[in-house]
């Protein structure tokens, strides 16, 4: 093709590796969120040989600097340098590797509805923060994919007030939850479904989706446990299709 | 879109690992103009295995019969279990030869997005195996990928508190590659897997 040169067949992005899948002999597909072209799914061609040369950078919830070609179907991965390392740490821990997998998942539920440049760069720095927290165990992992999860979904526009009935106005931490329902009701204004939950989860949902990580600290375990429970029915609820890791 | 028997060969090709459409319509043509004999050998090659090979009912191994050759075998040690996630993996491990013990396959790893759990491999079974104390030492050879630790993560949680040996495959430099060219995760690997050289 004319003028059609290597530099303008590739670029440089900053990515996320979701997942991988393999292909062929020794391929892999991987599907990548970057910091600048949304999500990304390319071949990056005999990684699965022990001699591949960047098959650890190219492993799910590593971040790696990568060059793409375009290609006709899929883009091809053509170098890969990496830049976080957040694998190794978060699969030594089972807790850590099933959130981290939900959170994949959601991000690329997430990108396949929306596929908006800015969008995309906000899903990145949170999905990146929520890997480094996970890999540097600052937070237990429920704490830390409640709170990506929440974030997530605001950032897609489902954000939940906590502070007021999200029906009626009025102020308050309020107990009735629908998970169709953008945030807690009033006890005039409970939908048919609604369930009643304890006043301290609401005020620990209020904490993990605001990111007031020493609050969090301070809630007993099934109260957590509860929290767990609201976010994963208001995300699957959002997401529209049940989250496949979930139903482990 | 062609005709129904060819558009029938594509599609059913088409739903193998690792063939796409195109290839699946390679393949298919590839079939259409071969000698019919060749072919004849191969869809009864297909149909003979779907009949005769099973899987071992105490290891999951690829068998011709009820348990596999390896299970049979009195002269292998049967303390040592080696875990694997595929047969073919077995079939590695044989080339080798410096492994006399038996094996367990599990039948792939853990990969929740793709909506393989614990319950979804042999884990319970191989558990139901370690219950008597025939086996004394478990080696988890496991892919050196993410999706093979994480199910040596999970393995280790399970067995851990069981009193067996368990241990893991090392991992580190590839054989005749320059230590330079090593990516990070690898020489950090190979670092924590150094051993002891007198
Ligand atoms: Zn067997």
């Amino acid at each position: 093709m004319a003028g059609s040169t290597f530099a303008s067949r590739s670029y440089r992005d900053a990515a996320i590796i979701l997942r991988t899948q393999n292909l062929g002999e020794a391929d892999r597909i991987i599907t990548a969120l970057t910091s600048a072209n949304g999500l990304v799914r390319a071949v990056a061609k005999g990684v699965r040989r022990t001699s591949s040369k960047f098959g650890a950078t190219v492993e799910p919830f590593m971040v790696a600097d990568i060059q793409f070609v375009h290609g006709r179907s899929l883009d091809i991965v053509t170098q890969a340098t990496s830049k976080n390392t957040y694998g190794p740490p978060i699969v030594a821990d089972y807790d850590k590797y099933m959130a981290a997998s939900t959170m994949a998942e959601t991000a690329e539920r997430l990108m396949d509805v929306e596929s908006d440049p800015a969008f995309g760069g906000a899903q990145f720095r949170l999905l990146h923060g929520g890997y480094s927290a996970l890999a540097r165990g600052v937070h237990p992992a429920d704490v830390v994919l409640n709170s990506y999860l929440l974030r997530a979904l605001s950032s897609a526009g489902w954000a939940v007030t906590w502070t007021a009935c999200v029906a009626c106005g009025k102020p308050g931490a309020h107990t009735g939850f629908h998970p169709a329902a953008s945030g807690p009701v009033c006890t005039d204004c409970r939908p048919p479904g609604t369930r009643t939950l304890d006043p301290a989860t609401v005020e620990l949902l209020h904490a993990l989706q605001h990111g007031h990580w020493e609050q969090t600290r301070a809630f007993r375990s099934d109260i957590r446990h509860e929290a767990t429970n609201v976010v994963i029915s208001y995300a699957q609820h959002h997401l529209e299709r049940r989250l496949t890791s979930l139903g482990l | 879109m062609y005709e129904g028997a060819v558009q029938d060969l594509i599609d059913e090709l088409g739903r193998l690992p690792g063939i796409g459409p195109k290839s699946a319509q390679r393949v298919a043509f590839h079939i259409l103009e071969a000698d019919g004999e060749d072919m004849k050998r191969l869809a009864d090659a297909i149909t003979t295995v779907k009949e005769k090979v099973k899987f071992c009912a105490i290891c999951f191994n690829v068998s011709e019969e009820n348990t596999c050759r390896i299970c049979q075998d009195s002269r292998r040690d049967p303390s040592l279990l080696c875990v694997v996630e595929e047969s073919k993996d077995v079939m590695a491990i044989e080339r080798t030869r410096s492994f006399r013990g038996k094996y367990h396959v599990l039948g792939g790893s853990i990969n929740p997005i793709a909506g393989i759990g614990p319950d979804q491999l042999h884990i319970r079974e191989l558990l139901s195996r370690l219950s008597d104390d025939t086996i004394t030492e478990v080696i988890v050879a496991t892919d050196p990928n993410l999706e093979g630790e994480a199910t040596a993560t999970y393995l280790y949680r399970m067995l851990g508190s069981i009193g067996i040996k368990l241990t893991r495959l090392a991992s580190g430099l590839p054989v005749g590659g320059d230590l330079e060219y090593a990516d990070d995760v690898t020489l950090g690997r190979a670092f924590e897997g150094r051993t002891v050289m007198s």
